[in-house]
């Protein structure tokens, strides 16, 4: 696979259903993001917050690859697979408002989304650390059997740690059931990935180095995403070890509310909506005779879901200054003496 | 009972705690086939077979990001980190992740895994293979930070350490690896948190770590034999949780507190004692603490530098006799 094949809009490897989850993912993402965003604005949301407006299509696909018992491990750019993977909104949109409804109730906030029920085994904010950590649940899964697989995303900029070439070539040489899935923006926080990497592609150029398939997909193509997921998870379900994947998408908005995006060149932002994960796929979809009411309900559907789930954020109490003092240890407690 | 060594009891309680619970796991570096370079795992690899004793390349960060990803899915690794030293390039994954997701995801996830490694000095290895680093970990909320100084404790806390549902930081002593003692045969198991009290005195208290355990006993002998200054001697064991109790009380007992510690000077676990003292039992002291430690240099590497460094039992029966104040 190379960067430019073919439109996967004919590709009969997607089923109806499947288009329809992927779209209401998009869409819900979508929505979400942006109101999130709106809540930072009223500032309802403290701290800071990293929008994944335009790589939508890479959580969709993949979530929709994936089964429900596989690993999440994400990074501290993650709300859209924390939705994609079915998380509650208002757990999403409470921890972003620091209310007892939070997925943490408020002790991790934008950065450390996780719902243990689903699986999505916490977001980690210190680059690249998600890839070595990921490599355990891979070889827990191993070791206990299962057909579990573990999916963990990461960044352009996480390419040039060295968390991530450890954790390639122990999966690699463990024959780890995990899929490491590039998000490449273009952008390491404010810096062009091009101007500090020494290959075109940071990720997928250095599949060689740990025997792997050099793969680089349009990770703005929602069908692309979930075909060479699927693909690769068949082949860690089979024993055959780890796959790196590279997409090619764009960050929409700045780093992080901090950052207005100002070293974009020109005309860059608006080539890149162009090519928006949501927009094209809807049109696809409309080309391959969905009903254009059934796309209308899912987003009048997840509009009213993400409306509701704001009010129900927004009513909720705040973190009671109680849960500072809880969960260091195991035992629930804080103590370190007796 | 049956003599072992400080290095076999590694071993042995690695193996007690493998064969009693087939998700207990253990990887490291040349920790399988080679049985470890100081040979404290010998005959695991044999005994429980490459599925659960496994080598890794080197490669700290992905050692304990995997022992990490393993134990929040169900198992109850234990990750073998050379030398302590090493623990700096793998920082991030016993600082920011093993010891705070727990909290960070209001304890959505358990991590109930053990790294070993291999702390200290006297070993003529110089500053990069010789730190006492476990004021380093002691400094980080979330994560148990225990070093023992017997090969009978060895083998009890640290099946103590990978039964915990907590990560806990095992500090072995390089230069005790050759030491002897009984070992209680069958199942062994200490509790975290317990300090040891080893000897009873009337004037001084003497709190010490580690390698610093023998060599305060040694200096206690000394001490009353040839200067009549009588001391209790506490092994501290375990620095996280800290047994306070038992700490406070001996200092009350004799009035005056002395800790023998082997990290460099600034922060080290003494002072955060002496904090405690200073707090809790202050009026019940008859002179101020006293810390005898490393000074706070890099550690050189030649025996005669070395051991001119790192606490002795002559200096410490110096220290004492300097600093203790009969008024």
């Amino acid at each position: 696979m190379t960067h430019g094949s073919p439109s996967a809009a004919t590709d009969e490897l997607t089923p109806q259903a499947v288009r329809l989850r992927i779209y209401r993912m998009l869409v819900e993402t979508r929505v979400c993001e942006k109101r999130i965003s709106d809540l930072f604005l009223q500032n309802l949301v403290k701290g800071t917050s990293h929008l994944a407006l335009g790589q939508e299509a890479v959580a969709a696909g993949v979530a929709a690859a994936m089964e429900k018992d596989d690993y999440s491990f994400l990074t501290f750019r993650g709300h859209h697979h924390v939705i994609a993977r079915g998380a509650s909104m208002k757990g999403v949109l409470g921890e972003m408002m620091g209310r007892e409804c939070g997925l943490m109730a408020g002790k991790g906030g934008s950065m450390h989304l996780s719902d243990a029920k689903l699986n999505i085994m916490a977001s980690y904010a210190i680059l690249g650390s998600q890839l070595a950590i990921a490599c355990g649940a891979g070889w827990s899964a191993q070791y206990r059997g299962t057909r579990q697989a573990t999916v963990a995303f990461f960044g352009d900029g996480t390419a040039n740690l060295g968390a991530f070439h450890e954790s390639l070539n122990l999966a690699a040489v463990w024959k780890l059931p995990v899929l490491f899935i590039c998000e490449n923006n273009l952008y390491g926080e404010y810096t062009a990935t091009h101007r500090v990497t020494a290959v075109e592609h940071p990720a997928a150029d250095r599949a060689a180095g740990y025997g792997l398939e050099r793969i680089v997909i349009d990770g703005n193509d929602a069908d692309a995403v979930y075909q060479t997921a699927r693909r690769a998870l068949a082949k860690a379900r089979a024993g055959d070890g780890p796959s790196l994947i590279e997409c090619l998408t764009y960050r929409q908005s700045g780093h992080s509310r901090a950052d207005p995006a100002a070293y974009r060149p020109k005309g860059e932002l608006e080539e890149w909506l162009e090519r928006d994960p949501l927009t094209t796929y809807r049109r696809r979809m409309l080309e391959l005779g969905f009903d254009e009411a059934q796309l209308e309900q899912i987003e009048i559907e997840t509009q009213q879901t993400v409306d509701r789930a704001t009010e129900e954020a927004k009513a909720s109490p705040p973190s009671p200054v109680s849960l500072a003092f809880q969960d260091v240890w195991a035992d629930g407690g804080i103590a370190w003496r007796n | 009972m049956a003599e072992l060594s400080y290095r076999e009891a590694v071993a042995a309680g690695i193996a007690q705690e493998m064969e009693r619970d087939p998700n207990v796991v253990f990887l490291g570096e040349d920790v399988g086939e080679a049985g470890g370079v100081f040979k404290a795992t010998v005959g695991l690899l044999e005994r429980f077979g490459p599925k659960r004793v496994r080598d890794t390349p080197i490669s700290e960060e992905a050692i304990l990001g995997t022992a990490m990803g393993a134990a929040m899915t169900g198992l109850r690794p234990v990750a073998e980190i050379m030398f302590s030293d090493f623990l700096a390039v793998c920082w991030d994954y016993v600082a920011n992740q093993i010891a705070k997701t727990r909290y960070m995801t209001h304890g959505q996830f358990s991590f109930p895994l053990v790294i070993r490694t291999a702390n200290g000095g006297g070993s003529r290895f110089g500053a990069q293979h010789s730190q006492s680093v476990e004021n380093w970990a002691m400094a980080v909320p979330g994560i148990k930070v225990v070093a023992p100084s017997t090969p009978a404790d060895v083998k009890g806390l640290l099946a103590a350490a990978i039964r915990d549902p907590d990560p806990v930081l095992f500090f072995e002593h390089k230069s005790l690896y050759a030491t002897r003692g009984e070992v209680p045969a069958g199942e062994h198991v200490e509790s975290l948190g317990t300090a040891r009290i080893l000897r009873r005195g009337e004037h001084i208290t003497i709190a010490a770590l580690a390698a610093m355990v023998p060599r305060s006993l040694a200096a206690a002998e000394i001490l009353a034999r040839e200067h009549g200054i009588s001391a209790t001697v506490i092994d501290v064991r375990s620095l996280v949780p800290l047994d306070t109790r038992t700490l406070l009380e001996e200092t009350r007992a004799t009035g005056r507190l002395f800790t023998v510690e082997e990290n460099p000077r600034l922060c080290g676990w003494g002072a955060e004692l002496a904090s405690i003292v200073m707090e809790e039992c202050f009026y019940d002291l008859d002179q101020p603490v006293i810390r005898i430690t490393t000074p706070h240099i890099p550690l050189p590497s030649t025996d005669v530098l070395e051991d001119a460094v790192i606490p002795s039992v002559e200096r410490i029966v110096q220290e004492v006799r300097k600093g203790v104040d009969f008024r």
